[in-house]
């Protein structure tokens, strides 16, 4: 049995800083996993290679899907995005200047064709297509409480609801896997316990594998249940969130040797 | 299939705008209040909201700055110089408008591919280089006339051509923004890196957009030449880019009622201001500075007229009052 996502001696190198070194690591169906580590310790750049913002220097990523396996090394970001591979950001990145309903669309361009004669000629096709469109990004907003800001400007939501708003974007290109990079940054108690509950939403409702880069280790403990830690670049443990709390070596990267 | 029939009535409604204006500006003509003098200002408005439609496209909607716009505009001009020389009939005229957006289109893929890697300042540079080029390629062929330029260029592009060249092109283009193809175009200038990781293929909007600017911006060129029936090199050069760009500037990046309304605010300021010989530039870019002061956005933002609105207010004002 195939893993779903299959990563294997991932390295990167930015001239001489090894960002990434020698990353193995899997991700199962319908499975939460969560990616842990100092500040500095290379995740975003992790994330940002298996989604194809930046290349690798060399390894390789293999994705699993129905009809066979598909490596992912040295496509180009829209593609994996198209293959089932979808993001957030750390530092949210919205379409702030266009309307929720705009950004939830956007992320559907992919997954419907419109011909260029049909849309500039309005041809009734084209209307069909735009309002099946609309109903499905609707539908999807009703289901994260979103459906009465429709018409509002992304940039001008609240910081926590840019985030849920980020979430359902990255829905939008009905992902199998979905990255979230920090999704509780900046959130108070009461909203990452929010958060929380969205995720486990997610991942039941839309049966998807999530992989999670979190700094509170509240979220990470009571929603993985697998954990990698990443330090300098390399994998330093990997294990239930149990193993992790009480690994050695975890709480000498996080806390320091004992004096 | 209650919307589609709604969207139909709006549909409807701007095409009987468009054939009214027609008619208006036919009687007004016949009545003789349009004199030659003012049809030439209404003619040099309508290229120049083609021109700028276009060019707001590209910079607006896809947000990559380009400076080359009169290079496409001149490969339209040159095309109709060319083909309606040689084939002086109307048919030869719009077979010329096709050579000419066939031309521009594979101009904007050469030039398109490479440079729009790049990013705002570089990006408007070498699309100024680009445009350059075009010019000095047609200053030097012997088929373009050289620096001299073409003459008797025969006229089959009169007011109603323009007009109705007006009505098509920008049906096309803010048909394009308003579809599926519009939004991808517009989360490329939003932001790229989001773009690409929600399955947008960054590259192909931002040369669709690209492509389609120039083409229209061929079709203005064949109206230019045709209508003005003399062209030169020299007409295509960097100021004339800088004169389209003006146009979107003050209208409001990223609307396209703003730039009809800064083509004609122009159009008409430049000919007012005629008659204050010297003082006339002065005057001009007095006015210029002005709006950017007090309106830097441009004249309306990014605010659309659109039917579909006006028509639903008065409807939900009178909700709320029953």
């Amino acid at each position: 049995m195939n893993k779903l996502l299959q990563v294997t001696h991932l390295v990167k190198n930015f001239g001489g800083l090894n960002a990434v070194a020698d990353v193995s690591m899997h991700l199962d169906n319908n499975e939460l996993v969560a990616l842990i580590g100092p500040n500095g310790a290379g995740k975003t750049t992790l994330f940002n290679l298996l989604t194809g913002v930046i290349p690798a220097t060399s390894g390789s990523i293999v994705l699993s899907g129905d009809h066979g396996t598909y490596p992912l090394n040295g496509k180009r970001a829209y593609k994996i995005a198209d293959m089932g591979l979808s993001r957030t950001f750390q530092n949210i990145r919205l379409f702030k200047n266009l309307s929720v309903l705009d950004n939830v669309l956007i992320a559907m361009t992919s997954k419907f064709k419109e011909g260029f004669i049909p849309t500039i000629f309005r041809f009734p096709s084209y209307y069909k297509t735009e309002q099946q469109l609309v109903e499905e990004a609707q539908k999807l907003l009703a289901i994260f409480e979103l459906e009465k800001d429709t018409d509002v400007l992304a940039k001008n939501l609240p910081y926590g609801t840019q985030r849920r708003l980020e979430i359902v974007r990255a829905l939008a290109t009905k992902p199998q896997i979905l990255f979230l990079d920090e999704p509780a940054a900046g959130m108070n108690p009461e909203e990452t316990a929010n958060l929380t509950e969205l995720i486990l939403k997610v991942q039941h409702q839309f049966h998807i594998t999530i992989l999670l880069i979190e700094h509170d280790m509240s979220l990470v403990m009571s929603l993985a249940q697998r954990i990698y830690v990443l330090d300098h670049g390399s994998l330093l443990a990997q294990g239930t969130p149990d193993e992790i709390k009480t690994n050695p070596a975890v709480i000498k990267a996080y806390l320091g040797e004992e004096a | 299939m209650i919307k589609l029939k709604a969207n139909f009535k709006y549909n409807v409604i701007w095409f009987l705008i468009m054939v009214a204006g027609f008619y208006l500006m036919n009687t007004l003509i016949l009545v003789g209040v349009i004199d030659s003098f003012i049809e030439n200002m209404l003619v040099t408005i309508g290229i120049n909201i083609i021109l700028a439609t276009g060019l707001n496209l590209i910079i607006g909607f896809a947000g990559q700055f380009s400076l080359g716009h009169a290079g496409f505009m001149a490969i339209g001009a040159y095309a109709t110089a060319i083909v309606t020389q040689t084939n002086s009939t109307p048919a030869g005229f719009y077979i010329s408008i096709l050579v000419g957006i066939v031309v521009a289109i594979i101009a904007a893929l050469i030039v398109g591919i490479p440079t729009l890697r790049l990013r705002g300042d570089y990006l408007a540079i070498a699309t100024m280089g680009a445009a350059e080029i075009i010019r000095i390629i047609i200053n030097n062929l012997k088929i373009t006339g050289g620096a001299a330029g073409m003459f008797n260029i025969p006229q089959f592009a009169d007011w109603p051509t323009v007009y109705i060249m007006v009505c098509v092109t920008t049906i096309i283009i803010v048909n394009f923004i308003h579809s599926r193809a519009g939004r991808a175009v517009t989360s490329v200038r939003e932001d790229e890196i989001a773009a690409e990781a929600m399955g947008i293929n960054v590259t192909k909007w931002k040369l669709a957009a690209f492509v389609l600017g120039a083409s229209t911006a061929a079709v203005a060129g064949s109206l230019h030449a045709s209508y003005l029936q003399t062209i030169a090199p020299n007409d295509f050069g960097i100021m004339e880019s800088i004169s389209i760009l003006i146009i979107v500037v003050l209208g409001g990046v990223g609307s396209i009622t703003g730039t009809f309304v800064a083509a004609v605010v122009l159009g008409v300021l430049d000919t007012v201001l005629q008659n204050f010989g010297t003082l006339r530039m002065v005057i001009y870019a007095v006015a210029l500075v002005l709006i950017m002061i007090f309106k830097p956005s441009g004249l309306l933002g990014t605010w659309e007229l659109s039917i579909k609105q006006l028509w639903r207010r008065p409807k939900r004002k009178e909700r709320v009052e029953s």
